[in-house]
Protein backbone atom coordinates (compact mmCIF):
# COMPACT_ATOMS: atom_id res chain seq x y z
CA UNK A 1 0.00 0.00 0.00
CA UNK A 2 2.85 2.37 0.77
CA UNK A 3 4.17 4.51 -2.07
CA UNK A 4 7.58 3.45 -3.33
CA UNK A 5 9.40 6.76 -2.96
CA UNK A 6 8.58 6.91 0.71
CA UNK A 7 10.59 3.83 1.36
CA UNK A 8 13.60 5.34 -0.29
CA UNK A 9 13.72 8.43 1.83
CA UNK A 10 12.23 7.24 5.08
CA UNK A 11 12.13 4.09 7.08
CA UNK A 12 8.96 2.02 6.48
CA UNK A 13 6.04 3.13 8.60
CA UNK A 14 5.55 1.40 11.88
CA UNK A 15 2.23 -0.17 12.67
CA UNK A 16 1.37 2.74 14.92
CA UNK A 17 2.05 5.19 12.12
CA UNK A 18 -0.01 3.17 9.67
CA UNK A 19 -2.93 3.14 12.06
CA UNK A 20 -2.66 6.86 12.64
CA UNK A 21 -2.44 7.56 8.96
CA UNK A 22 -5.44 5.48 7.97
CA UNK A 23 -7.44 6.90 10.83
CA UNK A 24 -6.60 10.41 9.74
CA UNK A 25 -7.65 9.77 6.15
CA UNK A 26 -10.86 7.91 6.89
CA UNK A 27 -12.04 10.15 9.72
CA UNK A 28 -11.15 13.20 7.67
CA UNK A 29 -13.20 11.88 4.77
CA UNK A 30 -16.00 10.91 7.15
CA UNK A 31 -16.27 14.36 8.69
CA UNK A 32 -15.91 16.11 5.34
CA UNK A 33 -18.72 14.02 3.86
CA UNK A 34 -20.87 14.46 6.97
CA UNK A 35 -20.36 18.19 6.70
CA UNK A 36 -21.29 18.03 3.03
CA UNK A 37 -24.41 16.02 3.79
CA UNK A 38 -25.42 18.44 6.52
CA UNK A 39 -24.85 21.41 4.22
CA UNK A 40 -26.99 19.69 1.59
CA UNK A 41 -29.75 19.12 4.10
CA UNK A 42 -29.59 22.72 5.28
CA UNK A 43 -29.72 23.88 1.67
CA UNK A 44 -32.83 21.82 1.07
CA UNK A 45 -34.50 22.99 4.27
CA UNK A 46 -33.83 26.63 3.43
CA UNK A 47 -34.49 26.26 -0.29
CA UNK A 48 -36.87 28.95 -1.54
CA UNK A 49 -40.39 27.98 -2.49
CA UNK A 50 -41.25 27.53 -6.12
CA UNK A 51 -42.59 30.51 -8.03
CA UNK A 52 -46.35 30.25 -7.55
CA UNK A 53 -48.10 29.25 -10.75
CA UNK A 54 -50.07 26.14 -11.52
CA UNK A 55 -48.29 24.57 -8.56
CA UNK A 56 -47.06 26.34 -5.46
CA UNK A 57 -46.32 25.97 -1.80
CA UNK A 58 -43.36 23.64 -1.74
CA UNK A 59 -39.61 24.00 -1.94
CA UNK A 60 -38.30 24.32 -5.47
CA UNK A 61 -36.07 21.23 -5.49
CA UNK A 62 -38.80 19.11 -3.92
CA UNK A 63 -41.31 20.20 -6.57
CA UNK A 64 -38.80 19.27 -9.22
CA UNK A 65 -38.44 15.86 -7.64
CA UNK A 66 -42.22 15.40 -7.48
CA UNK A 67 -42.55 16.30 -11.16
CA UNK A 68 -39.74 13.99 -12.19
CA UNK A 69 -41.20 11.18 -10.12
CA UNK A 70 -44.55 11.77 -11.80
CA UNK A 71 -42.97 11.39 -15.24
CA UNK A 72 -41.15 8.27 -14.13
CA UNK A 73 -44.31 6.56 -12.95
CA UNK A 74 -46.43 7.80 -15.85
CA UNK A 75 -43.95 6.30 -18.29
CA UNK A 76 -43.51 3.12 -16.32
CA UNK A 77 -47.14 2.13 -15.95
CA UNK A 78 -49.72 1.33 -18.50
CA UNK A 79 -53.08 3.01 -18.26
CA UNK A 80 -54.83 -0.33 -18.35
CA UNK A 81 -54.53 -1.30 -14.69
CA UNK A 82 -57.89 -1.34 -13.01
CA UNK A 83 -58.53 -0.48 -9.41
CA UNK A 84 -59.75 -3.48 -7.45
CA UNK A 85 -63.54 -3.68 -7.23
CA UNK A 86 -65.68 -5.22 -4.52
CA UNK A 87 -69.13 -6.80 -4.18
CA UNK A 88 -71.93 -4.38 -3.35
CA UNK A 89 -72.32 -5.66 0.23
CA UNK A 90 -68.87 -4.43 1.09
CA UNK A 91 -69.70 -0.80 0.38
CA UNK A 92 -70.17 1.41 3.46
CA UNK A 93 -73.53 2.97 4.28
CA UNK A 94 -72.09 6.16 5.73
CA UNK A 95 -69.83 7.55 3.08
CA UNK A 96 -67.34 9.90 4.63
CA UNK A 97 -67.50 13.58 3.74
CA UNK A 98 -64.05 15.02 4.15
CA UNK A 99 -64.20 18.44 2.59
CA UNK A 100 -66.75 20.96 1.39
CA UNK A 101 -64.49 23.40 -0.38
CA UNK A 102 -66.28 24.89 -3.36
CA UNK A 103 -69.61 23.56 -2.12
CA UNK A 104 -70.34 25.02 1.31
CA UNK A 105 -69.20 28.46 0.19
CA UNK A 106 -71.47 28.50 -2.86
CA UNK A 107 -74.56 30.28 -1.56
CA UNK A 108 -75.89 31.04 -5.04
CA UNK A 109 -75.94 27.47 -6.20
CA UNK A 110 -79.27 26.44 -7.67
CA UNK A 111 -79.55 22.73 -8.38
CA UNK A 112 -82.62 23.19 -10.58
CA UNK A 113 -80.79 25.35 -13.10
CA UNK A 114 -77.49 23.49 -12.97
CA UNK A 115 -75.91 22.53 -16.25
CA UNK A 116 -72.47 21.18 -16.94
CA UNK A 117 -70.49 23.72 -18.91
CA UNK A 118 -68.00 22.23 -21.35
CA UNK A 119 -65.55 24.56 -23.05
CA UNK A 120 -64.94 23.50 -26.64
CA UNK A 121 -62.55 26.09 -27.91
CA UNK A 122 -63.66 28.85 -30.24
CA UNK A 123 -67.34 28.07 -30.21
CA UNK A 124 -69.65 28.86 -27.34
CA UNK A 125 -69.39 26.36 -24.49
CA UNK A 126 -71.75 23.43 -24.35
CA UNK A 127 -74.33 23.27 -21.55
CA UNK A 128 -75.46 19.80 -20.65
CA UNK A 129 -78.29 19.02 -18.23
CA UNK A 130 -78.28 16.15 -15.77
CA UNK A 131 -81.11 14.30 -17.56
CA UNK A 132 -79.03 14.19 -20.70
CA UNK A 133 -76.10 12.76 -18.77
CA UNK A 134 -78.31 10.21 -17.05
CA UNK A 135 -79.59 9.08 -20.45
CA UNK A 136 -76.08 7.92 -21.35
CA UNK A 137 -75.01 4.31 -20.58
CA UNK A 138 -74.93 3.88 -16.83
CA UNK A 139 -72.06 2.17 -15.07
CA UNK A 140 -71.37 1.26 -11.43
CA UNK A 141 -68.23 0.94 -9.45
CA UNK A 142 -67.55 -0.28 -5.92
CA UNK A 143 -63.95 0.42 -5.06
CA UNK A 144 -61.69 1.43 -2.20
CA UNK A 145 -61.68 5.22 -2.11
CA UNK A 146 -58.33 6.45 -0.81
CA UNK A 147 -57.75 9.76 0.88
CA UNK A 148 -54.37 11.42 0.76
CA UNK A 149 -54.64 11.74 4.55
CA UNK A 150 -54.46 7.98 4.84
CA UNK A 151 -57.99 6.68 5.39
CA UNK A 152 -59.78 4.53 2.87
CA UNK A 153 -63.34 3.36 2.45
CA UNK A 154 -65.14 1.00 0.10
CA UNK A 155 -67.75 3.09 -1.69
CA UNK A 156 -70.42 2.49 -4.27
CA UNK A 157 -70.92 4.99 -7.08
CA UNK A 158 -72.77 5.09 -10.37
CA UNK A 159 -72.72 7.36 -13.38
CA UNK A 160 -71.40 7.54 -16.88
CA UNK A 161 -67.88 6.60 -17.88
CA UNK A 162 -65.91 9.71 -18.72
CA UNK A 163 -64.73 7.92 -21.85
CA UNK A 164 -68.30 7.36 -23.02
CA UNK A 165 -69.24 10.92 -22.17
CA UNK A 166 -66.34 12.29 -24.20
CA UNK A 167 -67.14 10.03 -27.14
CA UNK A 168 -70.84 10.87 -27.04
CA UNK A 169 -70.26 14.62 -27.20
CA UNK A 170 -67.54 14.38 -29.82
CA UNK A 171 -64.79 15.62 -27.51
CA UNK A 172 -62.24 12.97 -28.46
CA UNK A 173 -60.01 15.35 -30.29
CA UNK A 174 -60.05 17.85 -27.43
CA UNK A 175 -59.30 15.08 -24.94
CA UNK A 176 -56.13 14.31 -26.86
CA UNK A 177 -54.76 17.69 -25.81
CA UNK A 178 -53.23 16.14 -22.72
CA UNK A 179 -55.09 17.54 -19.76
CA UNK A 180 -58.61 18.13 -18.48
CA UNK A 181 -59.56 20.78 -15.97
CA UNK A 182 -62.64 20.58 -13.77
CA UNK A 183 -64.07 23.26 -11.48
CA UNK A 184 -66.94 23.73 -9.09
CA UNK A 185 -69.61 26.22 -10.29
CA UNK A 186 -68.12 28.99 -8.13
CA UNK A 187 -64.57 28.13 -9.19
CA UNK A 188 -63.33 27.79 -5.59
CA UNK A 189 -62.23 24.17 -6.00
CA UNK A 190 -60.57 22.96 -9.15
CA UNK A 191 -58.53 19.99 -10.31
CA UNK A 192 -56.30 19.14 -13.23
CA UNK A 193 -56.02 15.62 -14.61
CA UNK A 194 -53.80 14.14 -17.26
CA UNK A 195 -55.34 12.43 -20.27
CA UNK A 196 -54.55 8.83 -19.32
CA UNK A 197 -56.40 9.10 -16.03
CA UNK A 198 -59.34 10.91 -17.59
CA UNK A 199 -59.76 8.18 -20.20
CA UNK A 200 -59.21 5.39 -17.70
CA UNK A 201 -62.13 2.93 -17.98
CA UNK A 202 -63.04 3.37 -14.29
CA UNK A 203 -63.20 7.14 -14.32
CA UNK A 204 -66.83 8.20 -14.12
CA UNK A 205 -69.03 11.24 -13.88
CA UNK A 206 -71.10 10.08 -10.95
CA UNK A 207 -74.70 11.08 -10.16
CA UNK A 208 -75.56 8.24 -7.77
CA UNK A 209 -74.16 6.98 -4.49
CA UNK A 210 -75.39 3.72 -2.96
CA UNK A 211 -78.14 3.63 -5.60
CA UNK A 212 -79.50 7.07 -4.61
CA UNK A 213 -79.02 10.46 -6.23
CA UNK A 214 -75.98 12.26 -4.82
CA UNK A 215 -76.52 14.25 -1.65
CA UNK A 216 -75.46 17.87 -1.59
CA UNK A 217 -72.43 17.10 0.60
CA UNK A 218 -71.28 14.42 -1.79
CA UNK A 219 -71.33 16.77 -4.72
CA UNK A 220 -74.84 16.76 -6.21
CA UNK A 221 -75.78 16.78 -8.97
CA UNK A 222 -72.59 15.52 -10.66
CA UNK A 223 -69.15 14.72 -9.34
CA UNK A 224 -65.99 13.04 -10.48
CA UNK A 225 -65.01 9.54 -9.35
CA UNK A 226 -61.52 8.67 -10.43
CA UNK A 227 -60.20 5.54 -8.66
CA UNK A 228 -56.66 5.95 -9.97
CA UNK A 229 -56.28 9.17 -7.97
CA UNK A 230 -56.39 10.19 -4.34
CA UNK A 231 -59.64 11.68 -3.09
CA UNK A 232 -58.38 15.23 -3.56
CA UNK A 233 -58.83 14.85 -7.33
CA UNK A 234 -62.39 13.49 -7.06
CA UNK A 235 -64.05 16.87 -7.58
CA UNK A 236 -67.53 17.37 -6.16
CA UNK A 237 -70.27 19.33 -7.94
CA UNK A 238 -68.67 19.82 -11.32
CA UNK A 239 -69.56 23.17 -12.87
CA UNK A 240 -67.09 23.49 -15.69
CA UNK A 241 -65.02 21.14 -17.82
CA UNK A 242 -62.25 22.19 -20.18
CA UNK A 243 -59.31 20.75 -22.05
CA UNK A 244 -55.79 22.05 -22.19
CA UNK A 245 -52.38 21.10 -23.44
CA UNK A 246 -50.74 22.44 -20.28
CA UNK A 247 -51.52 21.54 -16.70
CA UNK A 248 -54.76 23.20 -15.60
CA UNK A 249 -54.80 24.89 -12.21
CA UNK A 250 -55.21 22.53 -9.27
CA UNK A 251 -56.35 23.43 -5.78
CA UNK A 252 -54.08 21.13 -3.78
CA UNK A 253 -51.09 21.33 -6.11
CA UNK A 254 -51.19 25.05 -5.30
CA UNK A 255 -50.89 24.15 -1.64
CA UNK A 256 -47.74 22.08 -1.85
CA UNK A 257 -49.18 18.72 -2.89
CA UNK A 258 -48.04 16.55 -5.74
CA UNK A 259 -49.88 17.50 -8.94
CA UNK A 260 -50.20 13.93 -10.15
CA UNK A 261 -51.49 12.39 -6.90
CA UNK A 262 -51.95 9.14 -8.77
CA UNK A 263 -52.38 5.70 -7.31
CA UNK B 1 2.35 -6.48 18.84
CA UNK B 2 -0.48 -4.61 17.28
CA UNK B 3 -1.83 -5.67 13.96
CA UNK B 4 -4.23 -4.15 11.44
CA UNK B 5 -7.10 -6.41 10.57
CA UNK B 6 -9.41 -5.44 7.74
CA UNK B 7 -13.07 -5.64 8.74
CA UNK B 8 -15.59 -3.62 6.73
CA UNK B 9 -15.32 -2.88 3.03
CA UNK B 10 -15.64 0.67 1.75
CA UNK B 11 -19.02 0.04 0.17
CA UNK B 12 -20.41 -1.46 3.34
CA UNK B 13 -19.27 1.56 5.34
CA UNK B 14 -20.54 3.99 2.73
CA UNK B 15 -24.04 2.49 2.50
CA UNK B 16 -24.20 2.17 6.29
CA UNK B 17 -23.58 5.87 6.83
CA UNK B 18 -25.71 7.06 3.92
CA UNK B 19 -28.56 5.00 5.29
CA UNK B 20 -28.42 6.74 8.64
CA UNK B 21 -29.50 10.29 7.62
CA UNK B 22 -31.75 9.01 4.84
CA UNK B 23 -33.66 6.77 7.21
CA UNK B 24 -33.89 9.62 9.71
CA UNK B 25 -35.48 11.82 7.04
CA UNK B 26 -37.82 9.04 5.98
CA UNK B 27 -39.04 8.57 9.55
CA UNK B 28 -39.38 12.31 10.11
CA UNK B 29 -41.33 12.94 6.91
CA UNK B 30 -43.27 9.71 7.32
CA UNK B 31 -44.60 11.00 10.63
CA UNK B 32 -46.07 14.05 8.90
CA UNK B 33 -47.94 11.72 6.59
CA UNK B 34 -49.04 9.48 9.43
CA UNK B 35 -50.32 12.38 11.48
CA UNK B 36 -52.66 13.58 8.74
CA UNK B 37 -54.95 10.79 9.87
CA UNK B 38 -53.73 9.42 13.17
CA UNK B 39 -55.45 6.07 13.01
CA UNK B 40 -53.55 3.82 15.36
CA UNK B 41 -54.29 3.58 19.02
CA UNK B 42 -56.70 1.79 21.27
CA UNK B 43 -60.32 2.74 21.14
CA UNK B 44 -63.42 1.14 22.54
CA UNK B 45 -66.84 1.84 21.03
CA UNK B 46 -65.42 4.77 19.14
CA UNK B 47 -63.82 6.46 22.13
CA UNK B 48 -60.10 6.58 21.79
CA UNK B 49 -58.37 5.65 25.02
CA UNK B 50 -54.80 5.79 23.87
CA UNK B 51 -53.37 7.62 20.93
CA UNK B 52 -50.04 6.40 19.72
CA UNK B 53 -48.29 9.70 20.21
CA UNK B 54 -48.58 11.91 23.30
CA UNK B 55 -50.14 15.35 23.01
CA UNK B 56 -46.95 17.38 23.40
CA UNK B 57 -45.57 15.62 20.35
CA UNK B 58 -48.38 16.97 18.21
CA UNK B 59 -47.99 20.46 19.56
CA UNK B 60 -44.27 20.49 19.06
CA UNK B 61 -44.47 19.51 15.40
CA UNK B 62 -47.73 21.42 14.67
CA UNK B 63 -48.97 18.37 12.89
CA UNK B 64 -52.11 18.87 10.80
CA UNK B 65 -50.54 21.33 8.40
CA UNK B 66 -47.53 19.41 7.26
CA UNK B 67 -48.89 16.54 5.16
CA UNK B 68 -47.84 18.08 1.85
CA UNK B 69 -44.37 18.78 3.18
CA UNK B 70 -44.06 15.25 4.54
CA UNK B 71 -45.10 13.71 1.22
CA UNK B 72 -42.72 15.90 -0.77
CA UNK B 73 -39.77 14.87 1.39
CA UNK B 74 -40.84 11.23 1.63
CA UNK B 75 -41.22 10.82 -2.14
CA UNK B 76 -37.87 12.46 -2.78
CA UNK B 77 -35.78 10.56 -0.27
CA UNK B 78 -37.42 7.24 -1.03
CA UNK B 79 -35.17 7.12 -4.09
CA UNK B 80 -32.05 7.42 -1.96
CA UNK B 81 -33.32 4.87 0.52
CA UNK B 82 -34.10 2.39 -2.26
CA UNK B 83 -30.92 2.91 -4.29
CA UNK B 84 -28.69 2.78 -1.22
CA UNK B 85 -30.35 -0.39 0.01
CA UNK B 86 -30.21 -2.10 -3.36
CA UNK B 87 -26.57 -1.16 -3.75
CA UNK B 88 -25.79 -2.74 -0.39
CA UNK B 89 -27.71 -5.93 -1.10
CA UNK B 90 -26.22 -6.37 -4.57
CA UNK B 91 -22.74 -5.80 -3.18
CA UNK B 92 -23.26 -8.21 -0.31
CA UNK B 93 -24.44 -10.93 -2.65
CA UNK B 94 -21.77 -10.24 -5.27
CA UNK B 95 -18.83 -10.12 -2.84
CA UNK B 96 -19.96 -13.10 -0.84
CA UNK B 97 -20.12 -10.99 2.32
CA UNK B 98 -23.59 -12.41 2.92
CA UNK B 99 -21.93 -15.55 4.27
CA UNK B 100 -20.72 -13.62 7.28
CA UNK B 101 -24.12 -12.03 7.70
CA UNK B 102 -26.95 -14.51 7.39
CA UNK B 103 -27.80 -16.59 10.46
CA UNK B 104 -26.51 -20.13 10.54
CA UNK B 105 -28.29 -23.18 11.83
CA UNK B 106 -26.90 -22.75 15.33
CA UNK B 107 -27.20 -18.96 15.38
CA UNK B 108 -30.53 -18.92 17.10
CA UNK B 109 -29.23 -21.06 19.95
CA UNK B 110 -26.02 -19.07 20.22
CA UNK B 111 -27.89 -15.78 20.18
CA UNK B 112 -29.21 -16.63 23.65
CA UNK B 113 -25.67 -16.99 24.93
CA UNK B 114 -24.83 -13.61 23.45
CA UNK B 115 -27.83 -12.05 25.09
CA UNK B 116 -27.05 -13.57 28.48
CA UNK B 117 -23.43 -12.58 28.13
CA UNK B 118 -24.31 -8.99 27.22
CA UNK B 119 -26.65 -8.79 30.19
CA UNK B 120 -23.83 -10.10 32.41
CA UNK B 121 -25.79 -13.21 33.30
CA UNK B 122 -23.98 -15.78 31.20
CA UNK B 123 -20.38 -16.65 31.82
CA UNK B 124 -19.35 -18.38 28.61
CA UNK B 125 -18.02 -16.09 25.92
CA UNK B 126 -20.00 -16.80 22.79
CA UNK B 127 -18.03 -17.31 19.58
CA UNK B 128 -17.51 -14.11 17.64
CA UNK B 129 -16.39 -13.96 14.06
CA UNK B 130 -17.06 -10.82 12.09
CA UNK B 131 -20.55 -10.88 13.52
CA UNK B 132 -21.74 -12.97 16.42
CA UNK B 133 -24.95 -14.97 16.34
CA UNK B 134 -27.12 -12.18 17.69
CA UNK B 135 -25.64 -9.70 15.25
CA UNK B 136 -26.24 -12.08 12.37
CA UNK B 137 -29.89 -12.32 13.28
CA UNK B 138 -30.33 -8.61 13.98
CA UNK B 139 -28.52 -7.36 10.89
CA UNK B 140 -30.21 -9.81 8.57
CA UNK B 141 -33.55 -8.86 10.10
CA UNK B 142 -32.92 -5.17 9.58
CA UNK B 143 -32.08 -5.74 5.91
CA UNK B 144 -35.27 -7.73 5.46
CA UNK B 145 -37.16 -4.96 7.26
CA UNK B 146 -35.68 -2.43 4.85
CA UNK B 147 -36.89 -4.51 1.93
CA UNK B 148 -40.25 -4.79 3.67
CA UNK B 149 -40.51 -1.03 4.02
CA UNK B 150 -39.76 -0.58 0.36
CA UNK B 151 -42.33 -3.17 -0.69
CA UNK B 152 -45.11 -2.03 1.65
CA UNK B 153 -44.26 1.57 0.80
CA UNK B 154 -44.70 0.94 -2.91
CA UNK B 155 -47.90 -0.95 -2.21
CA UNK B 156 -49.36 2.09 -0.43
CA UNK B 157 -47.89 4.56 -2.88
CA UNK B 158 -49.27 2.91 -6.04
CA UNK B 159 -51.98 0.45 -4.96
CA UNK B 160 -53.62 0.50 -8.39
CA UNK B 161 -50.50 0.19 -10.50
CA UNK B 162 -48.68 -2.15 -8.10
CA UNK B 163 -51.91 -4.06 -7.41
CA UNK B 164 -50.00 -7.34 -7.10
CA UNK B 165 -47.66 -5.86 -4.50
CA UNK B 166 -50.63 -4.53 -2.60
CA UNK B 167 -52.22 -7.97 -2.75
CA UNK B 168 -48.96 -9.53 -1.58
CA UNK B 169 -48.96 -7.24 1.45
CA UNK B 170 -52.46 -8.31 2.39
CA UNK B 171 -54.23 -5.28 0.97
CA UNK B 172 -53.94 -1.55 1.24
CA UNK B 173 -54.85 -1.27 4.87
CA UNK B 174 -52.60 -4.05 6.10
CA UNK B 175 -49.71 -2.71 4.01
CA UNK B 176 -50.06 0.59 5.85
CA UNK B 177 -49.96 -1.13 9.22
CA UNK B 178 -46.90 -3.15 8.20
CA UNK B 179 -45.21 -0.03 6.91
CA UNK B 180 -45.82 1.71 10.21
CA UNK B 181 -44.85 -1.29 12.35
CA UNK B 182 -41.56 -1.65 10.49
CA UNK B 183 -40.76 1.95 11.32
CA UNK B 184 -41.33 1.27 14.99
CA UNK B 185 -39.00 -1.70 14.52
CA UNK B 186 -36.26 0.56 13.16
CA UNK B 187 -36.52 2.89 16.10
CA UNK B 188 -36.20 0.00 18.54
CA UNK B 189 -33.33 -1.49 16.56
CA UNK B 190 -31.59 1.85 16.52
CA UNK B 191 -31.77 2.24 20.28
CA UNK B 192 -30.30 -1.21 20.92
CA UNK B 193 -27.75 -0.67 18.16
CA UNK B 194 -26.46 2.55 19.73
CA UNK B 195 -26.16 0.96 23.17
CA UNK B 196 -24.28 -2.00 21.70
CA UNK B 197 -21.92 0.28 19.79
CA UNK B 198 -21.12 2.17 22.98
CA UNK B 199 -20.56 -1.08 24.87
CA UNK B 200 -18.44 -2.57 22.10
CA UNK B 201 -16.06 0.32 22.36
CA UNK B 202 -13.80 2.43 20.23
CA UNK B 203 -12.09 -0.26 18.15
CA UNK B 204 -15.42 -1.53 16.94
CA UNK B 205 -16.78 1.93 16.19
CA UNK B 206 -13.69 2.94 14.31
CA UNK B 207 -13.94 -0.09 12.06
CA UNK B 208 -17.22 1.21 10.62
CA UNK B 209 -15.45 4.41 9.61
CA UNK B 210 -11.89 3.30 8.85
CA UNK B 211 -12.64 -0.25 7.85
CA UNK B 212 -10.09 -1.96 10.07
CA UNK B 213 -9.65 -3.18 13.61
CA UNK B 214 -6.49 -3.23 15.65
CA UNK B 215 -5.79 -6.60 17.17
CA UNK B 216 -3.05 -7.87 19.41
CA UNK B 217 -1.02 -10.58 17.75
CA UNK B 218 -0.10 -13.88 19.43
CA UNK B 219 3.05 -12.75 21.20
CA UNK B 220 1.50 -10.44 23.75
CA UNK B 221 -2.06 -11.64 23.79
CA UNK B 222 -1.89 -13.85 26.87
CA UNK B 223 -0.43 -11.14 29.05
CA UNK B 224 -2.75 -8.38 27.87
CA UNK B 225 -5.89 -10.40 27.81
CA UNK B 226 -5.74 -11.23 31.48
CA UNK B 227 -5.51 -7.57 32.33
CA UNK B 228 -8.08 -6.34 29.87
CA UNK B 229 -10.94 -8.78 29.81
CA UNK B 230 -12.75 -8.00 33.08
CA UNK B 231 -13.38 -4.35 32.27
CA UNK B 232 -14.30 -4.93 28.63
CA UNK B 233 -17.94 -5.90 28.36
CA UNK B 234 -18.54 -7.25 24.89
CA UNK B 235 -15.03 -8.47 24.22
CA UNK B 236 -12.64 -6.67 22.00
CA UNK B 237 -10.41 -9.70 21.95
CA UNK B 238 -12.99 -11.64 20.10
CA UNK B 239 -10.63 -12.74 17.35
CA UNK B 240 -8.68 -15.87 17.98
Amino acid sequence: MEPENKKKTKAPLTIEQKIKRRNFISFGAFFALSGGAFAGWKWLLDAPNETPGITAGTRKPLRKALNKTELFFRNLFSNKHLAKTYPKERAVKNVRVNGLIGISDDKNFDASTWKLEVEIGLAKPMHIGIEEIMALPRTEIIFDFKCVEGWDQIQHWAGVKMKDFIAHYGLNELAEKGYMGLETPNGRYYVGLEKDSVLHPQTILAYEMNGQPLSINHGAPLRLIIPVKYGIKNLKRIGKMYFSSARPRDYWAKRGYDYYSGL
Amino acid sequence: MKEIKEKHSLLMRWTHWVNFPVLAIMIWSGLFIYWANDAYGISIFGFSLIKFFPQWFYQYFHIPHRLAEGMAFHFFFMWFFAINGLLYIIYTLYSGAWRELVPKRNSFREAWQVLLYDLHIGKTTPPQNKYNAAQRIAYTAIILMGAGSLITGLAIYKPVQFFWLCWLCGGYHLARIFHFALTIGYVLFFMVHIIQVILAGWNNFRSVISGFEVVESEASISKKETEKLPENGTGEQKED
